[in-house]
Formats: C-alpha cells, structure tokens, sequence
C-alpha cells in the first residue's frame, strides 16, 4: 500500500507527459488527481494504522549504489513521522490538483502543468519514505526539479525563467551544504542508512575529526552542512531569496510546493534527524537561531509588501522560522505539528488568494482591489478563515500549534530560547497585523480596480471552492483533533521512535505545565494587538499608514527592499562569478595559456623555423622542434638527477 | 556461444573489415555515398553487437585480465599482440561500440562532401579506439593510442569548420608534446623490465626515482587527453570545429583515454610516484572544476560551453581517482562512463539546431520550447544529467567522487562539490537561453521539431542515461572486483616501498 501511494503519482504524471495529446485535457486531469486522490485516501488509511501500531517498517524496491561499504538502496520507510507528511503531502496535493482543473481550465498546456504536479508529488512522496541520506537527497533535488519546471511553467515569460533559474540555483548552494553532510556522516559513520546513523550517534557525541585542516565535533560539523540543507529548501535567512521570486508560478504550485509540502522539507529532514541532532547542541542552537530570525525579518517584509501572493510568501517564509525554532529547542514534534496544521491553512490562502486572483483578471496588487467581499463571499469567508488560523486565534489550527512552539522555546530556558521567544512575539503581532491589512486592503474599502474588471468580478466555480471548502475543515479542525496526539498527552505512544528527545530537552513537557500568564497567552494578546492595529491602520483612519512611511523613509524603503538581499548578493555573487569567468576565459584561456602554450610555441617554431632553413614551413618542424626539446629535457633530467 | 572465438579481436578489426569495404565500392557519387552509409551503419552496429558478447562473457568477480588473447608480434624485442580486458577496461569498449553506430546516423545527413572517406575514417577511428582499450601491451597501446589522433586529426581538419586548420593544428601540438614522453617512458620500462607486457609490468617494482620520472612523462601524455588545466584549451577550440559526430567521440571517448591511462599505467605501475604527485593532481583538479566553470559561465557558444563543461567534469573524475579509495576510484570510472554519454548527447543536442540553422551562437536562440517541444524535452534530460540530478547518470558517478574524496582530503570535497552550483549555473543559463522565452527571430520559429531519425539517435542515450542512474549495479559490479584489486595492490605496494625505505634508513641512522 506504502509503495502504491508513492508510485501512483508518478505512474499518473508518466500518463499525462507523455500520451496527453492521447488522453486529451481532461483525461490527463482525471487520471492525475484520481492518482493523487486514491493516494490521498490510502494515506489516511495507513495514518489510521500508524495510531494503533507505530511499528516502523521498511519495504525494499530495488538495489540502488552499492560500492564497498558504501551502499545506498531504494527503500520505504514507514512510521509515524512518515505516515504524518504522506498524509498532509497527499491530501493537499489531491486538493490543489482538483482546484487546478478550474484555475488552469483556459491554458494551452494543461496536461503538461497536471504531469508536473504529480511528478512533483512522487518526488516529495520518496523525500518522506526516504530510508537513507541519499535517497532523500533523491527526492530532495527531485522536488527542487519539479519546483523549476513549475515556477517556468509559463516559460514565456522573462521573470518566470528568471525566478526559476534563481530557485533552482539557491537551493543548489543549500544542497552543497546537504551533500558535504551525507559525506561526513558517511566518514563519521561508514553508513548513510538511518538506523545505522542513529545507533552510532550516542557513540559519537563529542568525538572530533579533522575537517579543513580542523579538529572538530564531528556531528555538529555534519549537522551543520545538513541544516545548510534545509536552509535552502525551507527558504530561512539567507537562503531565502528564491521563495518571494517563486510566486511567478501559477498560483496553485505556490499553494502545493512553496507554503504546504516542498518548503516544510528541511523542517521534515531536521525531525527526521532528530536521533543525530539531539547529540550536536551546538548546532541545535544554530537552528533555533536563524529560525527565530527568519521569522522576525520575514514579517517585517510581510508588512509592507503589496502583492497579495508575496505578503503570503513572506508569511510562509516566517511561519517556516517558527518551525525551526521549535526544532532548535528540541520541540520537533511542535514543529510537525505546526508543520500539519500549516500547511492546510496557508494553502487555504494561497488557493484563497489564487480565487481572488481568478476574479480579478490576474491582478495580483492589493492596492488594485477592495470593495470586493460582497462579489465572492465564499472566498472571503475562505480568507478569514485561513487568516484567523495564521494569527493564531482560539480553535482554529494555528493557535494550538503556535502558541505551543512560543511556549516551548520560552520553557527550554536556554538564551537562544529566550531570544526565540522574543522574536516569535514580535513576529506574531505582525504577523495578525499583515493578514488583516491583506483583509482588508484585498475585500474592504471603496473598489480601485477598473470598472471593467470590476463587472467581471465572479464567484469562482465549485470545482476551485470545494478544495477550499476542504482546506478550510482541516484549517479549523485540525489543531484540536491533532493536539492529543501530536504534542499532548498521548505523543510518546504516537511518535515511538520516529522521533528522539534526550531527558532533559523536553521543552514541550514543561511548556505545558503552567506558566506565568502573561507568557502562556503571550500569542494570542499581540495577535488581537496586531488585528486591531490593522483595523485602526486601514478601516478607521486610512490616511496613517502613509503618514507613518513618511515618518520613517528610511526604515520603510530598507524593508520594502527586503532588506536589500537580492541586491547584494546579486553584486557578490552573480555579477563577480560573471566577471571573474569571463576574465579568465579571456586572460586565463587566452592570453597566459595559449599565449605562452600553443601559440607562443607556434610564433617561436616560426621563426626558429624561418632561420633555421627558411625553405620549408609546416608541421613537420613543429613536430621536430617539440620532439628535439623533449628529447634534450629528458636526457638532461636524467643526466643531472638519475 | 562464441566463448572460443577471439572475441576482443573480433569487435577490434570488424569496423576495419567494414572500412575495406567502403573503400572498393564502385559507382556514381550519389551512389557510393548512400552505400557507404549503410554500410557504416551496419559494420558500426554489428560490432557493437558482437562487443555486447565481452560484456556477456565477463565475469564480474573476477579481477584478472580475462579473455586473454596472445599472439607473437615483434619476438626479436619481446613485444607481443597482447590482448585482454578487465573490469576497468571493458567498459569503456561497450562506450566505444556503443557511441560510434549513433555517431554515423549523426552523420547521416550533416556530411555531405567526401562521405566515403568520412565513414572510413570512422570505422578506422572505432578500431583504434577498442583497441587502445583491450590492449595489453605497452607498444601495442601506443600504437592504438597515438593512431586514434589521425582519423580524428582529419575528421577536424576536413569536415570541420572555418577556423578547423587552427583547432587541428593546436590539438596536434598539444597531444604530440606527451606522445613523445610517453615513447620514452616505454623505452624506459622496456629496457628497466625487459619487456612491454603489461601484465608482466603490473608485477614489476620500478625504483623510486625513475618512478618519478616515469610518471611525469606519462602525465604528460594523458593529462591532455582528459584534458587536465592548464593543457585543456586544444578541446574547446577543437570541439567548436569539429563537425557533430566528431566532437561526440572527441567528448565521448576520447577524453576518456587520459582518464584510462592513469588508472592502466600511472597507478598501478608507478605507486609510489602517485602518491608523492597526488596532491599536485588535486590541485590541478580543483583549479580545472571551479575555474573552467567559471569560464562555461561567459561562453556565448554553445559546444564551447559544452566542451568547458567537460574540462570541470573530467576534473571530477582526475580526483576521484587517485583518493584511492573504492568509491573514489569506482566512482571516476562510472563517472567518465556517465559523461561519454551525457556530453556526446549534449553535443548531439548542439548537432540538432546547428544542422537546421547553422549557427551555434546562443543569442540566435531562445524559445525553441515552443515549436520544438520534443527537443526540448531531450536537452532538459540531458542538461540534468550533466548538472547531476539523483536519478540519472551523472549523479551517482560525481557523488561516488565526492564520497572517496571526503575520506581523503576533506578541503579537496569542499571546493569540488562547489562544482555542482557552479555546473548547475552554466547549464541552467544555456537551457534558458536556448529553450525558454519567447522566440524573437524569424528563422527560430520555424524550425521543425525531431526528425524520427533524430529521435533513434537520442532514445538509447536516454535509455542509458536512466539506467545508469535508477540501476547503477549493473555498471558498478562489474568495475568493483578490480577496482579493489587496483587499490589493494597500491596498498600493498607503497608498504613495502615505506618498509624499504625505513629499512634503507636504518643503517644510516646506526652509522652517525
């Protein structure tokens, strides 16, 4: 059943690729997400198995690289961990399928665009059912392919090749971390399997090895290059550039790759590891570092950003940071948790935002909209929805994972904890404050588009609403259903061994014991806090926000520029490699090599050629010249030094 | 079946059998020129069948040279016809037979002046190549090696483009400088060993310092095969003026015989030398991944991107061997296997526009994803399998690489897998470039998708491509018995180097 669920996405996407013009358009979406949807059912199945026995398993497929020790097998995985991802990654995947066949219906290539997304759903399937470092980098790299091809999809277009490229090329500077970390487990270890990973690093803790000429603690050197990883794929600070640039693809591969599944892979890989990670502190402290960080510097963009599918980017981005400050104290399942429940609300959004999209005629600007919410009050109500979930507001999913993750980097009472507390209240409040301004801006207020797109303004159709309708269930349900088993209670029995903890790390254990009032509700007071600073800013008195710009020019244009990472990097690293390889194709190559190598040997035969007889020319006397100095050389060599 | 016969014979001279051939056929031009391609075709097709039989008969667990054949050549100077393969050599045969009947259907339509001579010399060319490969003693080698510059030489100088005088002329002058090395590193070992068997060489322990000596002159000859930084820029300027068919064994197969040379002769027969010049090999490596993939960045033609590509990759594939290790070293033979395939499609993939618009410049391009669809399909499989993508071919030789080399040398990992962004650049940047976008010049927009010709040529690649990447074993297995017994032999071999040399020391040490 595990290898069916894996492998019916692929079987669907080989189909529609490849006999499209056969099936026709909608025969390639039928057999795409009836694929994804029978996979979808299977995982809620295997799920109901993992509750009542989290036995792990594993199923073998097929020999893969098996070189001396080193061996590496296509294998299924299957435990509660894996069980958690399948379902969240092919429930939403079968929803957004659905949801494409309405958003997609007016575009040329459709059996290409449902082939794509079901090759993208094998590849994070085999990401989660990976068994070893390499196949997971397998799937890894594959999700990463399946994001390039759909963020081109519309390949005709200058910005969408631009993102495309910068996604794959981002991801790549991730992925050199990740794979000089598979070969420092491997060189620690002598294995990239996981059980055999996770049964040595007890042993492991503290022993060093010699890396760049260094003694250092060998797994958090490895941990290190892993997290760099997951830094790329999960958009963190300084990896992060590709995510907003990402939102040139249509707007249900934003819901599917870059807010639900693909992003959520370095906090999966992260948990995954936590057997290995739990004995490299160091390293954990680095992960709930740049997590707390990433949240903070991502809401702040979040807040001035005016597309409606950035402003949602930048909260996947920040959201993502949360995550991994739960995992940098040792609150993975916190982490999972929230992985889950966000990933139904924000595709919620994104799928939300794409309706809105659709009824406006592609305007994706927020100043260009308003006064809508009447037209399509079933995606307003989708919107608010999504948005009280993100803000974190009793009942809906996020408040119980959120607020949990908050608490629990407050309860690991270490500094970094502390600082993650910080930055998480901080981003918190802005968080509330964006999706209300994106509320507002978006539905509320006098219209601003024109008056023909206006006319046109329609309710999208039912096949786009029920895959929201859907979203929306596990957007509310979610949290209260999941809070039992995923962190109350009942999480030991749950998680088995998927997941390791060290006595003493227990963040979640103590954060739900009482804390000081203030901190226990600490999310939920900014939240309402942000929601009414929105509702003053943009309902009550509209005119603040641009006098508050004006105020602060400077910190305004810094943060709308996104703190100026593109920028910088595009002077470091895109410009200098453009210049420095073109100077050594031209100087290197040209000038030094071959002007002192081939041709330089060439104009010097010439004209020792010309003096020597001056009545032949050719290869003949190159050919001797070079065959004389030879000789000459090795001769002398072994005169003077045999 | 065919167990008695000569095999390695066999599939050396058959294309050799298919070139006289051409060579009295008799009738008009027009005639002659389709006879020949059949004939070539077939000849090329056949051989590549009979090599299937070496694979077929080899047994994988065994390490030795296995279908041995020996015969006396020269036996007043103990030189022999000595042929013979093993898990390192047999391989590269089946890349070889493999390549040549796609590189005549290539040819099919492209080559339109001489084509008789030119399928002679492809088919001489083929015989050279799987005879350099099978080839088990040093002369015999040497002939093979030296004798596959001629029909390459020509196939440069006469079909190729405007500059091909140039090109030829730099490729001639580059390889000739380590040719003759190479001549004098055999007369060396002839007369240090008292014969040019290789199998009798592998047993024989050369002093130390003539190891050096040795070595250098030997690097000399096959760091321009591979071609090693800074002696790499005869393959750019060859690439861009040989004709198609010709720059896909130049990338295929020949490059691969530097790559060859070092794991038959430098290693094994010079141990000690190697250890002593391996950090030089690394340096030169790493200088060749990063810095010629920076170069791959500013190129504006296509084969010269490719053929830059290929420099980085082969530089991948120098390290890999000599870490040593066995995912090092099986790892650079899977991977110059993997790039004989992938680079050769690539250069195919040039072949494809370049015979419709006759231009490899770049700017010409763009948007091709639109009325070529097929193609494009083809170029994105390829173009991932040179960027090293789980799943195809590239990925599993390059991260065996990385593997062996971490053991060793973690500083040498680190600045070689910055290669994968790197490489991951320069193709993505020519994919787009070529294939996305709207299309903006006239003549692009009509151009005309895969022919079914063109699509022959390309499934087997693809085939391959995957195969080697889903299913290494059936590759892997058989290089693994004699790659450890490669290795094991250098251990054993620097032991006993490192023992005489204390040995060697003692007495002084006692005398002071």
């Amino acid at each position: 059943m595990l290898a069916a669920v894996v492998f019916l996405p692929l079987i669907a996407a080989f189909i529609a690729g490849f006999f499209g013009r056969v099936i026709g358009d909608r025969g390639a979406q039928l057999v795409t997400t009836g694929a994804v949807g029978l996979a979808a059912l299977l995982s809620i199945v295997l799920f109901a198995q993992v509750i009542h026995t989290p036995t792990p398993q594993t199923i073998e497929v097929l020999r893969w690289i098996d070189v001396g020790e080193f061996q590496a097998n296509w294998e299924l995985r299957f435990d509660a961990l894996t069980a958690v991802m399948l379902l969240v990654v092919t429930v939403v995947s079968a929803m957004v399928h659905l949801y494409s066949i309405g958003y997609m219906a007016e575009d040329p290539a459709i059996p290409r665009f449902m082939a794509y997304l079901s090759l993208f759903t094998f590849f994070m399937l085999s990401l989660v059912t990976a068994e070893n470092f390499v196949q997971m980098y397998f799937g890894w790299e594959g999700v990463g392919l399946a994001s390039y091809l759909l963020i081109n999809f519309w390949y005709q277009r200058p910005s969408a090749n631009a993102a495309s490229i910068k996604a794959f090329l981002v991801n790549r500077v991730g992925d050199f971390g990740f794979a000089l970390g598979i070969m420092a487990v491997f060189s620690l270890v002598g294995s990239v399997d996981f059980n055999d990973v996770f049964q040595a690093a007890p042993e492991l803790a503290g022993k060093t090895f010699s890396f760049l000429g260094y003694d250092c603690d060998g797994l958090t050197v490895a941990c290190l290059l892993l997290f760099m990883g997951a830094m790329g794929k999960s958009a963190q600070l300084g990896l992060h550039t590709w995510l907003p640039d990402a939102m040139e693809g249509p707007t249900p591969v934003s819901a599917l790759i870059h807010a639900a599944t693909m992003v959520t892979a370095g906090v999966f890989m992260v948990a995954r590891l936590s057997p290995v990670f739990e004995y490299a502190p160091t390293a954990l402290a680095v992960v709930a570092f740049v997590g707390a960080s990433t949240a903070f510097v991502a809401a702040t963009i979040g807040l001035t950003q005016f597309d409606i599918k950035r402003v949602i980017a930048y909260s996947t981005m920040s959201q993502l940071g949360y995550m991994f400050f739960a995992l940098g104290v040792s609150a993975y399942q916190a982490a999972i948790f929230h992985l889950m429940t966000h990933a139904f609300f924000k595709a919620l959004l994104f799928l939300g935002a794409g309706s809105v999209i659709h009824a406006m005629h592609h305007e994706q600007d927020m100043r260009k909209m308003g006064g809508i919410w009447k037209l399509i009050p079933i995606t307003y109500a989708m919107m608010w929805i999504g948005s009280l979930a993100l803000a974190g507001i009793p009942i809906f999913a996020g408040f119980y994972s959120k607020d949990l993750i908050v608490d629990a980097a407050w309860a690991s009472g270490s500094g970094v904890g502390y600082y993650a507390f910080a930055m998480g209240i901080a981003a918190a409040v802005m968080t509330a404050f964006y999706s209300w301004r994106l509320l507002i801006m978006t539905f509320h207020g006098a219209p601003r588009a024109d008056h023909h797109t206006m006319e046109h303004v329609h309710e999208s159709p039912w096949v786009m609403l029920v895959p929201l309708l859907v979203l929306a269930l596990g957007a509310v349900f979610s949290g209260i259903l999941g809070f039992h088993l995923f962190v109350g209670e009942g999480r030991a029995a749950f998680w088995g061994t998927a997941i390791k903890v060290l006595p003493g790390h227990d963040s979640i254990g103590v954060a739900e014991q009482p804390l000081p009032l203030l901190i226990e509700h600490g999310t939920l007071i900014v939240a309402l806090i942000g929601i009414a600073l929105a509702y003053v800013f943009y309902m009550a008195a509209p005119r603040l926000p641009a006098a508050l710009v004006a105020r602060c020019r400077g910190l305004h244009r810094f943060i709308y520029n996104k703190w100026y990472f593109d920028e910088l990097y595009q002077f470091l690293f895109v410009d200098f490699a453009k210049w420095v390889g073109f100077g050594l194709w031209k100087s290197g190559d040209g000038a030094v090599i071959d002007g002192v190598g081939p041709d330089g040997v060439a104009a010097a035969t010439r004209v020792l050629g010309q003096k020597a007889s001056g009545l032949q020319t050719g290869y003949v006397y190159h050919y001797a010249f070079v065959m004389v100095i030879g000789i000459v050389g090795l001769v002398g060599w072994f005169y003077f030094f045999s | 079946m065919m167990a008695g016969w000569p095999i390695l014979t066999l599939t050396t001279f058959l294309p050799l059998v298919g070139a006289v051939f051409i060579l009295v056929l008799r009738g008009d031009a027009e005639a002659v020129a389709r006879n020949a391609r059949s004939v070539a075709l077939w000849t090329s097709l056949v051989t590549f069948v009979v090599s299937l039989f070496i694979w077929g008969h080899f047994d994988p667990s065994n390490a030795e040279f296995q279908l041995e054949e020996r015969a006396p050549w020269i036996p007043a100077f103990n030189i022999s016809y000595h042929m013979g393969v093993d898990g390192i050599s047999v391989l590269f045969v089946i890349l070889s037979t493999f390549l040549t009947p796609l590189c005549i259907l290539a040819s099919w339509t492209s080559i339109q002046t001489r084509v008789r001579e030119y399928m002679i010399a492809f088919l001489v060319l083929e015989t050279l190549m799987v005879g350099m490969f099978c080839a088990l003693d040093f002369v015999l080698f040497y002939v093979f090696f030296e004798g596959v510059l001629i029909p390459m030489f020509l196939i440069i100088g006469i079909w190729g483009g405007p500059r091909r005088v140039y090109a030829a002329f730099k490729f001639f002058l580059y390889t000739l400088l380590g040719s003759v090395l190479m001549l004098l590193a055999i007369l060396t070992m002839y007369y240090a060993a008292g014969t040019t068997d290789i199998s009798v060489l592998l047993q024989t322990s050369l002093p130390r310092n003539m190891q050096m000596w040795l070595w250098l002159a030997l690097f000399a000859s096959f760091a321009v095969k591979v071609p090693m930084w800074p002696v790499h820029t005869w393959l750019p300027d060859a690439h861009v003026e040989a004709p198609t068919a010709g720059s896909v064994i130049l990338a295929g197969v020949l490059l691969k015989m530097g790559g060859y040379g070092f794991l038959r002769f430098s290693i094994p027969l010079l141990p000690e030398a190697t250890e002593y010049f391996t950090p030089l090999i690394y340096t030169l490596s790493v200088i060749a991944v990063i810095y010629t993939s920076l170069v791959a960045l500013a190129q504006q033609d296509m084969k010269k991107l490719i053929a830059y590509s290929s420099v980085a990759h082969m530089g991948f594939v120098t390290i890999g061997m000599f870490t040593l290790t066995t995912q090092g070293v099986a790892g650079s033979i899977f991977q110059m296997l993997s790039h004989g395939v992938v680079s050769g499609a690539l250069f195919l993939c040039v072949g494809v526009v370049y015979d419709r618009l006759h231009t490899r410049e770049i700017v010409r391009y763009g948007g091709l994803a639109n009325n070529m669809p097929k193609y494009a399909l083809v170029f994105m499989i390829m173009m991932l399998a040179s960027v090293g993508l789980p799943g195809t071919s590239g990925f599993v030789g390059e991260f065996l690489i990385l593997i062996g080399t971490f053991q060793d040398n973690t500083g040498v990992a680190v600045l070689a897998t910055t290669g994968i962004i790197l490489g991951a650049a320069y193709m993505l940047w020519l994919y787009r470039r070529v294939i996305y976008g709207a299309i903006t010049h006239d003549d692009v927009r009509v151009l005309m998708d895969l022919t079914p010709r063109e699509i022959a040529i390309f499934a087997p690649l693809i085939v391959v491509v995957f195969w080697m990447g889903i299913y290494p074993s059936s590759f892997l297995d058989v290089t693994t018995a004699s790659v450890d017994h490669l290795i094991h032999a250098y251990e054993t071999a620097l032991g006993d180097a490192h023992t005489r040399m204390a040995l060697a020391a003692l007495p002084t040490v006692g005398g002071h």
